[in-house]
Formats: structure tokens, sequence, C-alpha cells
């Protein structure tokens, strides 16, 4: 039986990326950051994958995320990164708790489609609504962290300290949760609700609980977008973003908490270096790259490791 | 003693289809009753009907006084009526020992580990252990499924066809384990059986199904000898495996 080596893992890209946040240029912090807080959203879809569930509208609880922790600075005057982060978790949280009364409900392409729906209900509240800049959204500027005033320029490097630390938290809270007797049932469910029934539990309330925390994490994720890119628009809640992060999800594989990260970080580099060279393909090479992966590694890039190991 | 299940006057009908006609039955505590009849006899809606996943259209369903119709097989399951399936009902993509700990989990088991090991042990199961449920043989399968029903220490357990599929001569050694499992726990077995030998050997009692009623109840020997049960039943079933 193979060791379980997540938590050294764990450890050692959080030390490692905490090591860049001084060192590394501006534009790869900023692309770590984005590539964090992505990882996050995709984090929670994975868990809802392990559930047997795609949600093709993670895109709401991002963009939700994002707007409060935004409107929270610009409106409310709180421009303190910490409160913004914790409120676009909560807000992102609140609201998946209501929907989620009703998804748990649901399965497959319903699942899919429904949650698709929702998200895009945001997006076109958003776009509607001139108060919130409409389609060019606004920006926001974060000035302060915890209480500590920010000094112009570091914030961002700050904040993607922050990340950093943030996020492997969690990814090891959610390690811990998946490898616990919830994260095994969230496996029974998707093999087979009736058995997980007849054994006593309830499989909506286990659906229901995962899809609050894969919304709560989306949500954390679009305050980390939101603080790292300085501006929000109603983009964050459209349709093609879910779609990314089903895609984020997919290319990494579901083997292991670490593999949304760097899933995450692959398709941010080869975002930007595709964006410089070959703006007109990319998505292209992203539609061959997808083709790929689902012939060739169907488990995603994660198992590309233990093919090594087998072989 | 008063009898812990106890059926009156159930009926259920899909469509055309009488699956139940004013079923009257009542199950000692810790008998060991196997329920007999060719396909469509209605004994699998029997066992649907005790644990929820159907509603009877007429009359009432009590386990140890409680009425138990209208109520889901999650709250069965947790009032102590456990049940196995004829098709094993397991997790495909986990390993045989995540099955078993899956169900530990549920059953809020104290030192679930430990626990699994002993049940893996007793079933025969350990060379399995790693194995993924969807991969294993039939009658490890079968095996499995049983051993996930007890897990929860039931009060009465609902076996749908345990040998079905298994090989012949790993038959009897399926219901061994079972009944060794269960012995002196307290636990009433009803088993679903169509295998004869295996009936006279393991009930103390049959109950048979004809056409969603009960055509005849009482001792093996007896029923098994009854001539509306050999036509039926029996010969049916000689039939059907012909």
């Amino acid at each position: 039986m193979s060791r379980d080596r997540t938590v050294p893992a764990l450890a050692v890209a959080c030390a490692l990326l905490l090591a860049a946040a001084p060192l590394a240029p501006q534009w790869l912090v900023f692309l770590l950051a984005l590539a964090l807080a992505k990882g996050l959203v995709v984090l929670g879809l994975v868990l809802l994958m392990r559930t047997g569930l795609v949600s093709f509208g993670q895109g709401l609880y991002f963009g939700l995320g994002a707007y409060a922790s935004a409107l929270l600075a610009n409106r409310a005057g709180l421009a303190d990164a910490a409160l913004m982060i914790v409120a676009g978790t909560a807000c992102a949280a609140a609201v998946a708790a209501v929907l989620g009364l009703l998804l748990a409900r649901y399965r497959e392409i319903f699942f899919a489609m429904l949650s698709l729906a929702f998200s895009m209900i945001l997006y076109g509240a958003l776009v509607k609504s001139s108060a919130l800049g409409s389609t060019d959204g606004f920006n926001l500027h974060a000035k302060a962290f915890a209480g500590v005033a920010l000094a112009a320029g570091s914030e961002r490097r700050l904040f993607y300290a922050v990340s950093v630390l943030l996020v492997f938290g969690v990814a090891w809270l959610l390690h811990r949760y998946l490898a616990s007797h919830w994260g095994r049932l969230s496996a029974a469910i998707r093999d087979n609700e009736l058995r997980v029934e007849y054994l006593g539990a309830s499989v909506y309330r286990v659906v229901y609980l995962n899809y609050v925390a894969a919304g709560a994490l989306a949500g954390m994720g679009g305050a980390f977008a939101a603080l790292a890119v300085g501006h929000v628009d109603p983009e964050t809640a459209y349709w093609t973003t879910s779609g990314e992060f089903v895609f984020i999800a997919i290319l990494g594989g579901t083997g292991n908490v670490l593999a949304p990260f760097l899933s995450a970080a692959i398709f941010e580099g080869l975002r930007t270096v595709a964006n410089q060279y070959a703006p007109n393909v990319w998505q292209m090479s992203l539609g061959i790259a997808m083709l790929a992966i689902i012939m060739f590694l169907p488990g995603g890039l994660w198992t590309l490791g233990r093919r090594g190991k087998a072989a | 003693m008063n009898p812990i299940l106890v059926a009156e006057g159930v009926q259920k009908s899909f469509g055309a289809v009488t699956a139940a006609s004013g079923i009257n039955l009542s199950f000692e505590r810790e008998s060991v009753v196997s329920l007999i009849g060719a396909n469509g006899a209605g004994k699998t809606t029997f066992l649907n009907l005790v644990t929820g996943y159907l509603r009877p259209d007429r009359g009432s369903i009590r386990f140890d006084g409680r009425e138990l119709s209208g109520h889901s097989p999650r709250e069965i399951t947790g009032f102590g009526i456990c049940r196995s399936f004829q098709i094993p009902q397991l997790f495909h993509s986990l390993s045989v020992r995540e099955n078993l700990l899956v169900a530990e989990g549920i059953a809020a088991a104290e030192r679930a580990e430990e626990a699994t090991d002993a049940v893996l042990e007793r079933f025969g199961m350990v060379q399995y252990a790693a194995q993924p449920a969807g991969l294993l043989p039939e009658g490890i399968r079968k095996l499995l499924d049983v051993a996930m029903a007890l897990v929860a220490q039931p009060k009465v357990l609902l076996l749908d066809e345990p040998t079905s599929g298994v090989a012949a001569d790993e038959k009897f050694g399926i219901m061994d384990l079972v009944m060794g499992a269960v012995r002196g726990a307290g636990v009433t077995v009803l088993f679903v059986e169509h295998d004869m030998d295996i009936v006279a050997r393991y009930a103390g009692r049959v109950v048979a199904f004809y056409d969603g009623r009960v055509i005849a109840d009482g001792e093996p020997a007896k029923v098994l000898g009854d001539a509306e049960v050999r036509r039926y039943v029996i010969g049916e079933d000689a039939h059907a495996a012909a």
C-alpha cells in the first residue's frame, strides 16, 4: 500500500509559494495569485465531483464572492482585505445554503443545468445594474489587512502570501475531510445512493453540506481573485467562467487536493503564454488539450505520477 | 413474547398487477424464516414494503409495535431493520474495506477500523480487502453485500436471495457465515430463497407466496410437502431451472 504523501506535499508547495512572494517578478505573483483563487473554486468543484455532481454554475459563487468583497470595500468603506475575504465567503455560503435546499434534490444534467441557470440570473442582474458598473464592473482597492494599513505597491505581494497560507490551510482541511468518514460517504453516494440510504445515512444531507462548502470555497476564491485583480465585472459569473472551472477540474483530476492548484497554475500559465504568442488560437489549443486529457488521462494530470509508478 | 414484525392486510398493486394481496404475517423474535415463491409471487415486494421502499396501498406493517408504512428506508434502517439485495448494492469504486468502513461510519460504530478487520476476517474477505468492489467475483460481492447489512447489528435482517448467482458449492458457505454471524445476537432473519436445499437446511419456518398471497406457512417439512406449494412454487422453479 502506498503511503499518502499529500500533507508533506502540501507543506512543500506552500513553502515554495511563500518563498516566491518577495522574490518572484510581479507578473508571476499575479499569475500565481489568480491560480490560487481559481484553485479554491475548483477545490469546491472537486468536492462536488467526488459526490458525483458537476456544477456548471460555480461562477455564481465566484461572482458573489468577488462582488461582495468589492462592495464592502467600495460602498461600505470597509477596505480591509481580511474582512473582504470573510464577506465574500460568507455571502456565497449564505446563498448556497438557500439554493442548496433545492439543488441537493437534483442529479446529473438537471443539477448541472439548474446551477448554470442560477449563475446566469446573477450575470443578467449584474449586467443590468448600472449602479454596479454594468458590464464594465468597477475597481476596488484594499487599504488594510486585518487592521494593519498597507503600504502602496507591496499589497499585491502581501495578499498573495496571505492567499498561499489560507489556501493551503483550506486544502489541508479538505484533504482531512475527504479522508474522513464524510469523504468516503461522498464517494459512496456517487457510486450508489440507494445503498447509502439503506445503510441509514441521508444522501440529501451530505449532498447539501458539500454543495454549501463548494459554494463557500468559490466565494472565497472570488474574493481572492477580486483582491488580486483589483477589479470586478459580470464576467466572473458568466457561464464561460464556470466552464473554465470545470475545465481546470477535469484537467487536474479529482484524485488529490493539490491537483486543482497545479491544474489552475498550468491553465493560467498557458493562458498568459498563449495570449502573448498565439492570441487567436489559444482556445483551440485548450480544446485540444482537453481532448487529449479525456482520451489518454481520464483521471486528470494528477494520475500521471501514479501511471509512472505502476509502469 | 410478542412478535417483532407484524403485517396486517397488506395490499399493494402496480396498475393491474397485484403484488401483495391482503398479506397477514407475523414473525417471532430470533426466528429464521424463508420466503419462497416463483418469480413475481411477491417476495421481494414484501421486503420492499417492510423496508419502506414501497408504501402499502392498504394495511399496516408494525415493527416492535411501531407503524412502518410512511417511513423511508433510511428511517426504517435506523429502527433496526437492515437488508441485503438480490443484485449486490455496493460502492463499486471503493475497496471492500472502504465499503465496510462506510457502513461502520454510518452505524456510528466505535473503533470502525477494528470492527472492519473483524468483519473481513469473519467473512473470509481479508485477501480482497484492498480490491475495488466493482472487480470482485460474484460470490464475494454477495458476501460483502450481506456483511454490510449486518454492520449496524440489526434486529431484523432481510436477505433477498442471498445465494443467487453464487456457485452451487459456495451457497452453503455463505449461509453458514451469515447464520454464524447472527447466532446469539437476537436477530430475526427473513430470507428469500429459490434453492429448496438451503431453505430446508436453514429455515425454522417457511412462508410460500403465490400471486401476491401467502399460500402456505409453517414448518419447512410441512410447507415444502404441501401440494399447492409443490405445484406453484417448487414445480415452477424446477421448470425455470430446466
